[in-house]
């Protein structure tokens, strides 16, 4: 039941936000070449996937998707346990870290692509930008806030490094870096377009732009809704993961 | 010398400038399987001494011996039950057990065994698959009890192990604990500030009295497992404590008059 609710709402939701478009679509005086229905964003939704590019371009996104966000997340927590249980050389790394955190990872984007070419790699390091640091703080602090009984109970037993990093401080700490990398995937997905608009010739990201040049409005829109759905979609996954492994360890259920 | 050999310990911190003693002079014998219980207001100083003891903060005056030798860190062979339990709440009940025997024991059937075997101990190995938030307060503590037994060994201190159950569950697990002991035979220093605790369980009541962390006096209990809390010697042994810790008051009263 509570399921079924929860379908209601999300259709209605979508549907109540259609019907404002359709709404601006019918009192609109610009050209539907410009300003599309929602019906037109279907039609070339639909065109998409019988020619072929939507999965073209889902595929060539999720790719640097992949390797840009697990990178960045597996070297983020990797570093920030280490990090974490080293206060004194966090000390050192700390101000260059908030020194380079308020950058936005777009401002890496004409130096990434004046260093790699245009390609994957550019909105592959956009996207690994976005999730490090991020991730990174967010595992420096967990492993700060640790309550100091776990340390007494693995001293008294004997277990030291590196047995103490997977037997104590990942689990101890896990709870508040999934949090993160949950955040985290959000900000690397909107990234993912912002770095692939400027540095690359395939995926979601460079569609929008080579809509826009074709002056191809509904392809644009029904590209920005397939963006939205697929980052949607892997916030429910990641979301999914996280409680399982929490359960695995004995958290809320 | 005796088992464990405490010679004037003491402890001060230096907080802002200003030195404060946690604890001093302390003068302590304690033979090998001895059940010792150190009894106190909170600020005596008995949780500072216990965890000198166990090494985990360690005196800054004096000397604190284990079989003759100087202690400087805490050591698998003296484990310690926390109040707050100090179970890993990602381990299931049995891997918590297992968890000091993983540094000894290399074999996984060996360990799950003597875990097993201690978990029945406690009469908790129905619950072997359970997770400890999904445990009352009293059996989250015998878990700890388990896994502390589990290593086998030489002493256990307990630091107000029971302070956080309610009164019911706190005299079975008090029985249970005498029960251990009797069958173990290990030295038990136990840290407490309820004095029926401290008569019920110990062969030797440490009192200790604040500013600064002294011993009051040290009591030998004359009572035989298991004792009746309710029978003329135990609160004989009861108002003994109560003339120790009163002694103090007593002198104010003088002065107020």
């Amino acid at each position: 039941m509570k399921k079924l609710a929860s379908i209601r709402y999300v259709i209605v939701s979508i549907l109540i936000l259609i019907a404002i478009w359709q709404l601006a679509f019918t009192v609109s005086t610009y050209s539907p070449a410009l300003f599309p229905s929602p019906f037109m964003a279907l039609q070339a939704l639909v065109e998409m996937i019988q020619d072929g590019t939507l999965i073209a371009s889902i595929g060539a996104s999720m790719y640097r998707f992949v390797i840009g966000y697990g990178l960045s997340v597996i070297i983020a927590v990797f570093l920030g346990l280490i990090l974490g249980s080293l206060p004194k050389v966090f000390n050192y790394v700390n101000p260059t870290l908030q020194l380079l955190r308020p950058i936005s990872p777009t401002a890496w984007m004409p130096f990434v692509v004046l260093l790699f070419g245009i390609g994957n790699l550019p909105a592959i390091v956009i996207i690994f930008i976005s999730a490090f640091f991020p991730v990174l703080l967010s595992t420096v602090s967990a492993v700060n806030k640790i309550d100091d009984i776990y340390f007494r109970v693995s001293d008294n037993f004997g277990i030291k490094q590196p047995a103490l990093m997977w037997k104590v401080i990942l689990p101890a700490a896990f709870p508040q870096i999934a949090n993160a990398i949950h955040l985290a995937l959000g900000s690397a997905w909107i990234f993912l377009v912002a770095g692939e608009m400027v540095g690359a010739q395939s995926g979601l990201g460079y569609q929008i732009i080579d809509a826009r040049n074709n002056i191809r409005a509904d392809i644009l829109l029904a590209t920005i809704f397939v963006i939205g759905f697929i980052g949607l979609l892997l916030d429910f996954l990641i979301g999914l993961l996280e409680k399982r492994i929490l359960r695995a360890w004995g958290g809320e259920n | 010398m005796s088992y464990i050999h405490i010679e004037n310990a003491g402890k001060t911190f230096s907080e802002n400038g200003v030195e404060f003693t946690s604890l001093a002079n302390v003068n302590l014998d304690i033979e090998k399987g001895e059940f010792i219980c150190l009894l106190g207001p909170s600020g005596c100083g008995k949780s500072t001494l216990l965890n000198a003891i166990a090494g985990f903060d360690l005196a800054n005056h004096g000397s604190i011996k284990i079989d003759g030798k100087e202690v400087t860190a805490p050591s698998t062979k003296n484990v310690t039950i926390f109040q707050n339990y100090g179970l890993l709440p990602w381990r299931t009940v049995i891997k918590n057990v297992e968890l000091g025997l993983e540094a000894k024991v290399k074999d996984k059937a060996a360990r799950r065994e003597q875990a097993v075997k201690y978990l029945k101990m406690v009469k908790l190995d129905n619950f072997a698959n359970s997770f400890p938030r999904q445990l009352s307060g009293g059996m989250k503590q015998r878990v700890a009890i388990a896994r502390a037994l589990a290593v086998e060994p030489d002493i256990i201190f307990m630091d107000e192990p029971f302070g956080a159950l309610d009164a019911i569950t706190r005299m079975k697990l008090q029985d249970d604990i005498l029960d251990i002991c009797k069958n173990e035979k290990k030295t038990i220093i136990f840290v407490t500030h309820d004095i029926e605790e401290a008569v019920y369980l110990a062969d030797r009541i440490v009192v200790m009295t604040p500013n600064p962390g002294t011993v009051k006096g040290i009591i030998t209990v004359p009572l035989h497992h298991f004792r009746d809390r309710t029978s003329g010697d135990f609160l004989l042994v009861r108002d003994k404590i109560f003339d120790l810790l009163n002694m103090k008051i007593e002198e104010t009263i003088e002065y107020t008059i």
